[in-house]
C-alpha cells in the first residue's frame, strides 16, 4: 500500500507543476461553461416547460462539469502509458516489484486530482459570483454536500478504473488509435458530458442511468444541486460501487491474460 | 533551380511572376500527392482514423438529436435548420483542417528546426507549410456533415434558387477562411512560445462545437463579438437568416465574402511572426 501511496505522491507533484497550462485551462473551462449556458439558456427561453431540471442547477451542473473537467474527461489519458506499450519500455515498468495495474491506478487518481485541483477553486469562485440563474449556486443542503464528496471519490475510482481496462486492453490491440477515439467519444456521450442525462427522452436515461458510465460525473454533479431524488441518491452510489468493483475485476482479469501474453515491443 | 532562374530572366518580370506561380500550383500538387501517397501506404489506419473523424462530431449531433425531442426550438430556429446551419460550418472547419493543417501542427515545426530548413530554401514559406501536411482522413467530418446537410435542405423549408446556392457556395468559402486564419495565428503564435497556445483552440474547435446552433441564439453581445471580431456570424447567422427568407436583401449574400478581411491581419501576424523567428537550436 505504502508503494503506491507514494507513486500517488510523486505523480501528484509532479501535475501541480503545470500551472500555465492549468491557467490556460482555466480561461478555455470558462469560455466552454459560458457558452455552454447560454446555449441551454436559448432552449429555455422558448421551451421553460420542458426542462427536466430548474435552470439554476443546470447551470450549476456545467460549472461543477468545468471545474473538474480534468478529473471526469475520459478522453484525457496518459499517452505515456500508450507509448510505452507501444515501444516496449514497458519492460522497466515490469521489473519493477510492483503491481502494475495498481501502480498505474494510483498514478492515473495523482495526475487526475492535481490538475483538477488547480483548475477548479477559480472557477468555483468566479462562477459563484454570477448573476442567477447562470452562476453555480450553493449545494441543495448539508446533506446533499456530504454525499456529493463521497460519490464525487467513487466517480474519480469509475472513471479511473475505466481508463485502466482501456490501457489494459492496448496489450492485445498494440496501436487502435482510430478504434481508442471511436470508443472514447462514444463513452463521453454516455457520460453525460455533451448534455446532462436528465435532458435523454424517459426510456433513454432509463437504460443510460444502469450503464457504468451514469456512475461517472453524471452522480456528484447531480446530487451537488439536489436534481436527483431522494431514493434515487443512494441507489446511485450503490450503483457506483458496483460498477467499480466490475471494472477493477475486469481490469485485474485482462492484466492476468495480458501479463502471461505480452510480447514487449521493440527493444 | 539555377538553371530554371535563368530561363525565366529572359521573360521579364511579369512572366517570371506567371511561371512562379503556375509553379507553385504545381509543387502543392505535387506535396499533396505524396501527402496521399504516403498516408495510403497504412489503409486500416487511414480509415479507422477517417471512421473516428467521423463519430467525433457525431456526439454533438447526438446531443443536438436529443435535445430536440425535448425542445422543438432555439432561440426561433427548428432542427432541421440547426442541422442545415451546423453542416454548412462543419464543411467549412473540415475543409480547413484538411488543408491547412499544416499550420495547425506548426509547433512541432518550430521546435524540431524543420522551420529553418523551409526557410533556407528558395521557395515561400506559407505554401511549404501548406504543403507539409494534407490531412485527407480530416473528410470523415465532411462526410458527416454532408448527410446533415441533406437532411437540413430537405426538411428546412428553403426555397432553393442559384441565389441561395451560391450563397451557401460563400458561406462555405467564408467559414474556410476565418478557420485557416485562425490556424495561421495559432501557428504565428508559435514563433514567440515555441509550445501550441492551447488557448486558441477556443476560436476554432470552440467555435465548430457552439457554431452548431447560429450565433444569434448566444445573446447579442456574443454576436457581437462574432461579427467584428472574428467574422463567425457573417459566414454563419447572417446568411442563414438569407437562405431562410427571413431577410431578404441581397447584402446578406455577400456578408461571407465581406468576412475575407479577417485574413488580411492574420498575414500580418504571421508575417510579423516570421520576422521574428529564432531557431530553438536542434
Amino acid at each position: 500500500m505504502k508503494k503506491y501511496l507514494s507513486f500517488f505522491q510523486l505523480r501528484f507533484a509532479m501535475g501541480i507543476q503545470y500551472r500555465a497550462a492549468a491557467l490556460a485551462g482555466i480561461a478555455t473551462q470558462f469560455f466552454w461553461g459560458f457558452m455552454e449556458i447560454m446555449a441551454f439558456y436559448a432552449f429555455y427561453e422558448t421551451g421553460a416547460e420542458a426542462f427536466p431540471m430548474s435552470f439554476e442547477a443546470t447551470s450549476t451542473y456545467i460549472w461543477l462539469q468545468q471545474s473538474f473537467f480534468a478529473m471526469f474527461t475520459v478522453w484525457l489519458m496518459e499517452n505515456e502509458i500508450f507509448d510505452s506499450i507501444q515501444n516496449g519500455n514497458i519492460a522497466y515498468e515490469l521489473c519493477r516489484p510492483v503491481h502494475l495495474y495498481f501502480m498505474w491506478f494510483a498514478r492515473n487518481i495523482a495526475n487526475r486530482m492535481a490538475s483538477a485541483l488547480l483548475r477548479c477553486f477559480p472557477i468555483f469562485i468566479v462562477a459563484a459570483f454570477l448573476p442567477k440563474p447562470y452562476g453555480l449556486s450553493a449545494p441543495a443542503d448539508f446533506m446533499n454536500f456530504l454525499l456529493f464528496l463521497l460519490t464525487l471519490g467513487l466517480a474519480l475510482l469509475v472513471t479511473v478504473a475505466f481508463n485502466l481496462l482501456v490501457y489494459m486492453l492496448s496489450f492485445f490491440t498494440i496501436s487502435a488509435t482510430g478504434l481508442r477515439m471511436i470508443f472514447v467519444s462514444m463513452v463521453e456521450f454516455f457520460t453525460g458530458a455533451i448534455i446532462p442525462l436528465p435532458f435523454f427522452p424517459e426510456k433513454v436515461r432509463f437504460v443510460l442511468e444502469l450503464l457504468p458510465f451514469a456512475a461517472m460525473q453524471n452522480v456528484p454533479l447531480r446530487v451537488y444541486s439536489g436534481s436527483m431524488e431522494e431514493g434515487r441518491m443512494m441507489r446511485a452510489a450503490l450503483l457506483q460501487c458496483f460498477w467499480l468493483f466490475v471494472l477493477v475485476g475486469a481490469g485485474l482479469a485482462l492484466w492476468r491474460i495480458a501479463e502471461k501474453h505480452v510480447a514487449v515491443q521493440g527493444g | 533551380m539555377t538553371f530554371k532562374l535563368r530561363k525565366n530572366m529572359g521573360k521579364g518580370l511579369e512572366g517570371r511572376r506567371i511561371t512562379g506561380a503556375a509553379n507553385g500550383v504545381k509543387l502543392y500538387l505535387h506535396y499533396i500527392s505524396v501527402n496521399v501517397r504516403c498516408m495510403m501506404q497504412y489503409k486500416t489506419s487511414f480509415f479507422l482514423t477517417m471512421l473516428g473523424q467521423f463519430l467525433v462530431p457525431f456526439q454533438v449531433f447526438l446531443g443536438i438529436f436529443f435535445l430536440f425531442r425535448r425542445f422543438d426550438r432555439v432561440g426561433g430556429f427548428s432542427y432541421s435548420q440547426v442541422l442545415l446551419c451546423f453542416s454548412i460550418f462543419l464543411v467549412s472547419f473540415s475543409l480547413a483542417e484538411i488543408f491547412v493543417r499544416g499550420f495547425d501542427m506548426f509547433s512541432g515545426m518550430v521546435r524540431q528546426g524543420e522551420f529553418d530548413r523551409v526557410l533556407v530554401r528558395p521557395r515561400n514559406e506559407v505554401l511549404q507549410v501548406l504543403g507539409s501536411k494534407f490531412e485527407l482522413n480530416r473528410a470523415g467530418k465532411m462526410i458527416q456533415a454532408m448527410v446533415m446537410f441533406v437532411y437540413g435542405v430537405a426538411q428546412s423549408g428553403v426555397e432553393w434558387d442559384a441565389a441561395k446556392i451560391l450563397t451557401v457556395v460563400f458561406m462555405v468559402l467564408g467559414g474556410t477562411g476565418i478557420f485557416s486564419g485562425l490556424f495561421v495565428v495559432y501557428a504565428s503564435l508559435c514563433f514567440f512560445t515555441l509550445e501550441g497556445l492551447e488557448f486558441v483552440n477556443i476560436f476554432t474547435d470552440g467555435a465548430r462545437e457552439f457554431g452548431r446552433y447560429p450565433f444569434g441564439v448566444y445573446g447579442k453581445k456574443l454576436l457581437l463579438f462574432t461579427t467584428f471580431v472574428i467574422p463567425y456570424a457573417l459566414v454563419q447567422y447572417y446568411p442563414l437568416l438569407y437562405l431562410l427568407g427571413r431577410r431578404e436583401s441581397v447584402f446578406y449574400m455577400f456578408l461571407p465574402l465581406l468576412s475575407g478581411w479577417f485574413l488580411i491581419p492574420c498575414g500580418l501576424f504571421w508575417r510579423f511572426g516570421v520576422r521574428h523567428y529564432q531557431s530553438s537550436g536542434s
